[in-house]
């Protein structure tokens, strides 16, 4: 098994192999546990962020009554497990206070980010699987050819790049030497339906693809390899049936599994990485969003996009347990 | 072999360590910069923290090999001593995974299905549930930038990777036929996982705390470009790369070297996996080309 | 015309020859036996014959299906032989099949693939052909998934999948070794079915000269990559040739010499089993229902004296391995008693000390019972654990480790060595050699000679009787093989479903087996002998 497909290796069935309704709801409340964690430790950590915000908004001139009652009115006066309680439910109301930096609602600001980082992380995740799993096929079935050594060769360069190397290399090559495209922000709008957008025009995109491409990519290589050697498929040869129906319908199904575990729990990752792509092209998402916010340490904005994205992960993880479980019949239970 | 796994169980690499072709060159790329690390301590052509406004902005010459920045800074000192600070933050970082982690991972897998396994399950749950950038970028904003946050916040990703590592390969290992021979023997668990389990699993250890090495410098990397790894006047990569964006159309090597340091360190590492990876497990090789 | 003719076939990979001068034919209707012990290149001949052999191979000669050489064939003409003109059939039922797939859409998928059928035909082909293979229609519908099934029901599909497209010859590698004695008995007869039936030609490739006996037309018999002896089954059992073939034939049926047996039913039993029950709890099937639980081993009760090897048969599944297992304290039981040498034995760690003392085990995998990288000195010397404050160290450890690997037949030097540098039969005597080190007085033989080749199966078995006769020893035997317990016992019992249904003198149970599960065993179990002479009577008729 390909060593970064490890996070893959989660059967959530139960002792005999089989998984019954108390395993789904077992899992289902793991879930909920771990968010509930997550919310825990989110509110710990950010109540130990240094840097007063009530000091950065006062002016010289406030009195230590002014303070207190500001304090009182960010609630930050109150014991510690209250807090949380009051800021939990705040927060499962949906509401995340207001910014402190920005003076705006949590929620509209991040309303209005999400779409940005959301579209920017879908395209570059379905644009890297349509490549990079035909990429991989290839450089599996034929790996003598001179077009997979080329891949393969290209693929180590590409997983040894970080995307804001790769970022400022587009910039440098595109925008400040050809002149072609913007190098920064979301470029021009362009209007598909309702939904515009300016992927089609920013570098951005490219350069998150390119990482994620890779993977993909080496990761169907090696479980394909894996597959291919494997018992059923000698026995499939022996039944007579033909590569071209061997490589795509049998083996490439059972490879893709593996592929699916890791493009989800990659989603998640990449939501982080925007931070930094963000910051490289000033693409106005959530990264960008989160880092501003550290720098002025403000804390209702931090919060809410540790707790977004803590959900999310939790939700993709949830998801690809249950996908895993849909698919393979072992892990169904008796019928 | 007959009944051994790949990676787990092979006998010693250092014999077939030159064999891979791969191996060869990661390790002399990686070498290059661990060299260049080292020899910083002792001298640099320029001190790397020296600022100098008369010579901003120059290009590669022979007086400076890789140019200045603006501020003057000698760009190829720069580089030597990031690399220092790289280099140190990746190896105590991936350290501090594999002292943690391996224990924790062995004694999950030689009680499975007990409480204490269920909960060391749970907890690296919850640390994956975060992607790891984020923890660190976390960890360093909470509790200040700098390089030691910077290695704890990386440390603390890699201890449930290795845990979960070193747990579902000891797993395999402890329904082979020798483990049963050992308890039979008397032996307990700790036992066991040290002297029959552990030595058996230092190969895949070995691959993948490279892989976690390189992993390591891109992190740091990362967080120096945010601003949030090692401060001023200590130079990082990272930090010269996101200096560097803002003069891109004046002066593109300052772009150039660090970014050419970040990836061909990061190349070099992953090339040593791959080719470990082909030591260990010849069956790969041959589909591997 | 001969249905296959295999000539001159030579075959080697990167360059070290593999094959030399392969030759033999199938006619329709008949059953070709080809035996061999591991290395002889007998599922390389196979595999040449579908043309499906590993990278790098270079092969001569030729290989006729009904005139048409097929070593001469492309890749692609070969994809519609296979399958469809020459079935195989592999060893492991269980990675043969697709886990993900019913086993109705896997019959089907060869025959869609071949007769360009559409799915409702292929799928009624499918049926019939699982109906053929013994699995009827109301207990095994089309869309039953591989790990529902036993093992011998998966071997079955493979059949199945095989045969669907009725090919003029199946070639089956080591069909039954995976399966249970019962079952293999029930596989052969299938096969031996379908060839009456279709008249089809099948090529049986086994290491087992038993196996071969009853169903066999003609034999061909390969070491090292030739054929040294090859004609009609039962004459040439009678008159065996070639030196090879007569050892082989003599390591089959081959019994060790043993004293009798000395048995000291007055001293301390050197075990004693009262009442043993081990229990597993399953998974909960709702959150609410109390989990169920399993019995692997419903009350078993038996003593071994000094003096005497006793035997344990049983198919697998019943409890044979966990009872092993709580006597050598590695599992706890739910209720009764294990004694060895009169001290008790509980799993808690540490505890029972003195019990583990006198018992030690020799596991089936020659392969998987030692840690790689330590050396052969380090490996036997570890029941010394056992001993703490008085294992012996220095002069006194090594001159322990040299005993007991000249006990077993190898050398004091053999110590400084890894363990890979020796063959199978050759780790065996390592284990046993591990297993006499702290001298005790019950080894536990867990199908201990069940993976290796038979003409080694035989020195070790000499080797293990001579061990039990000179030194204070006694055996717990446990296989599935019930020939080998023969040679080796003098007591055995039989044991199903948790429990023992019979237990006695080996000779009397054998020759006269009172409970129905026993017969069924034993009329299962090949027996070269029986089967020659019930072919010979059959044949004066």
């Amino acid at each position: 098994m390909p060593l970064f497909a490890d996070p893959c290796a989660r059967l959530i069935a139960g002792a005999d192999g089989n998984m019954t309704a108390s395993d789904l709801l077992n899992r289902l409340f793991m879930a909920v546990l771990t968010l509930l964690g997550v919310a825990v430790i989110v509110f710990c950590l950010l109540r130990i962020v240094p840097g007063d915000p009530i000091a950065m908004m006062i002016s010289p001139s406030a009195t230590p009554a002014d303070i207190a009652a500001l304090r009182a009115h960010y609630g930050l006066d109150l014991g510690l497990p209250q807090q949380f309680g009051i800021w939990f439910m705040d927060v499962l109301k949906g509401n995340f206070g207001t910014s402190i930096s920005q003076r705006r609602d949590v929620m509209e600001l991040i309303g209005e980010r999400l779409p940005a980082t959301l579209e920017l992380v879908l395209v570059a995740t379905i644009l890297s699987l349509a490549l990079g799993i035909p990429l991989g096929v290839l450089c599996a079935l034929k790996p003598e050819g001179i077009a997979a050594r080329l891949v393969q060769a290209v693929s180590l360069i590409g997983i040894s790049t970080p995307t804001f190397v790769t970022g400022i290399v587009l910039i440098l090559t595109f925008a400040v030497t050809l002149g072609l495209l913007p190098s920064f922000g979301r470029g021009e709008t362009v209007q598909i339906g309702p939904w515009s957008t300016g992927l089609l025009t920013a570098s951005g995109l490219k350069a998150l693809i390119l990482y994620q491409l890779t993977l993909i990519m080496r990761l169907v290589r090696s479980e394909l390899i894996d597959v291919l050697s494997s018992d059923y498929i000698r026995f499939a040869r022996a039944r007579g049936l033909s590569a071209r129906h061997i490589h795509f319908t049998l083996a490439l199904r059972n490879a893709l599994m593996p592929v699916i575990t890791v493009t989800g729990l990659q989603i998640g990752s990449l939501i982080a990485f925007a931070i930094v792509t963000e910051t490289v092209f000033q693409w106005p998402g959530m990264g960008l969003l989160f880092i501003q916010a550290v720098s002025f340490s403000d804390v209702p904005v931090m919060a809410a996009y540790l707790l977004f994205v803590g959900l999310l992960f939790v939700l993709i993880n949830t998801a690809v347990d249950l996908l895993y479980a849909l698919v393979d019949p072992r892990l169904r239970g008796r019928s | 072999m007959r009944g051994a796994s790949p990676l787990t169980e092979n006998r010693g690499f250092l014999a077939g360590m030159f064999s891979s072709r791969s191996f060869v060159l990661g390790f002399g790329l990686t070498a290059i910069f661990v060299a260049a690390a080292l020899v910083s301590f002792f001298w640099t052509p320029y001190d790397a923290t020296a600022l100098s406004v008369v010579d901003k902005l120059k290009g590669p010459s022979l007086a400076h090999w890789f140019g200045t920045d603006h501020f003057g800074r000698d760009i190829f000192s720069m580089i030597m001593v990031g690399a220092r600070t790289s280099i140190a933050v990746a190896v105590v970082a991936v350290g501090i995974g594999i002292v943690a982690g391996v224990p924790l991972g062995l004694a999950a897998a030689s009680r499975q299905g007990s409480l204490m396994d269920e909960v060391i399950m749970r907890a690296n749950d919850l640390v994956f549930a975060f992607p790891a950038l984020l923890i660190a970028i976390l960890i360093t904003a909470v509790f200040g930038p700098g390089a030691v946050n910077a290695i704890i916040a990386i440390g603390i990703f890699n201890i449930p990777v290795f845990a979960r590592l070193a747990r579902g390969a000891a797993l395999t290992l402890w329904t082979r036929e020798y483990i049963f021979a050992a308890r039979v023997a008397g032996k307990g668990a700790v036992r066991i996982s040290a002297e029959h389990i552990l030595p058996n699993i230092t190969n895949l250890l070995i691959v993948q705390g490279t892989i976690q090495f390189s992993l390591g410098i891109l992190a740091d990397a990362a967080l120096s470009y945010v601003g949030l790894g090692a401060q001023p006047p200590i130079p990082s990569w990272g930090r010269m790369l996101a200096d560097a964006q803002t003069m891109i159309a004046l002066a593109p090597h300052m772009a150039l070297f660090p970014g050419a340091a970040i990836v061909l360190t990061v190349l070099g590492l992953n090339l040593m996996g791959d080719g470990l990876r082909d030591i260990f497990d010849p069956k790969l090789r041959r589909s591997r080309s | 015309m001969t249905l296959l003719q295999i000539d001159h076939l030579n075959l080697s990979i990167l360059g070290l020859p593999i094959l030399s001068d392969v030759r033999f034919d199938v006619n329709r209707g008949e059953v070709v036996g080809v035996i061999g012990e591991s290395g002889s290149g007998k599922s390389m001949t196979a595999l040449s014959i579908m043309q499906l052999l590993p990278y790098g191979t270079k092969v001569t000669g030729s290989i006729r299906l009904d005139g048409e050489d097929l070593l001469g064939k492309t890749e692609r003409e070969m994809c519609s032989v296979r399958g469809a003109d020459v079935g195989m059939v592999f060893q492991e039922p269980m990675t043969a099949l697709n886990p993900v797939r019913s086993i109705g859409d896997q019959v089907a998928e060869t025959v869609m693939v071949h007769k360009g059928a559409n799915r409702a035909e292929a799928l009624a082909i499918a049926r019939e052909t699982l109906n053929r293979v013994g699995l009827p229609e109301d207990r095994f519908p089309l869309s039953r998934y591989p790990h529902e099934l036993s093992g011998g029901q998966r071997q079955r599909v493979v059949i199945a999948m095989a045969i669907a497209l009725r090919p003029k010859l199946l070639i089956a590698d080591e069909p039954t070794t995976a399966l249970d004695v019962t079952t293999q008995a029930q596989i052969l007869a299938l096969l031996k079915k379908l060839v009456d039936e279709d008249g089809m030609g099948l090529v049986l490739i086994t290491h087992d000269l038993a196996v071969v006996a009853d169903i066999a037309d003609r034999i061909v018999i390969m070491k090292s990559g030739e054929v040294v002896e090859a004609g009609a089954a039962v004459a040439l059992f009678r008159s065996m040739q070639h030196p090879y073939s007569k050892a082989l034939i003599a390591a089959t049926s081959h019994q060790p010499v043993r004293k009798p047996p000395q048995v000291a039913l007055d001293s301390v039993p050197v075990l004693e089993v009262s009442s043993v029950v081990r229990e597993y709890s399953l998974a909960r099937k709702s959150l609410f229902a109390k989990p169920g639980a399993f019995r692997a081993v419903n009350g078993v009760s038996f003593t071994i004296h000094k003096g005497e090897n006793v035997g344990l048969v049983g198919e697998s599944g019943c409890g044979k391995s966990t009872l092993t297992r709580a006597i050598l304290a590695l599992e706890p039981t739910q209720s009764g008693e294990i004694r060895v040498g009169g001290e008790p034995v509980t799993s808690k760690a540490g505890a029972s000390l003195a019990a583990r003392r006198k018992m030690q085990v020799v596991f089936q995998d020659p392969y998987g019972s030692f840690n790689p990288r330590h050396k052969v000195r380090r490996l036997i010397s570890e029941p010394f654990h056992l001993m703490g404050r008085d294992a012996p160290d220095g002069a006194a450890l090594d001159r322990r480790v040299a005993e007991a690997l000249e006990n077993v037949g190898l050398q004091a030097r053999d110590a400084d060595k890894y363990i890979h540098e020796f063959s199978g039969g050759q780790r065996q005597r390592v284990a046993i050699a591990r297993a006499l080190i702290t001298h005790p007085s019950l080894i536990i033989l867990d199908e201990a000679v069940s993976a290796l080749d038979v003409s080694i199966r035989a020195q070790i078995l000499d080797l293990l009787a001579d061990l039990s006769d000179r030194l204070d020893l006694s055996y717990l035997f446990i296989s599935h093989d019930l020939s080998v317990v023969r040679a080796i016992t003098d007591r055995v019992m039989v044991m199903k479903a948790g429990q023992i249904v019979e237990a006695g003198e080996t000779e009397a149970v054998f020759s006269n087996p009172q409970h129905d599960y026993t017969r069924q065993l034993i009329a299962a179990t090949p027996d070269l002998e029986a089967a020659l002479r019930r072919r010979e009577i059959a044949a004066t008729r």
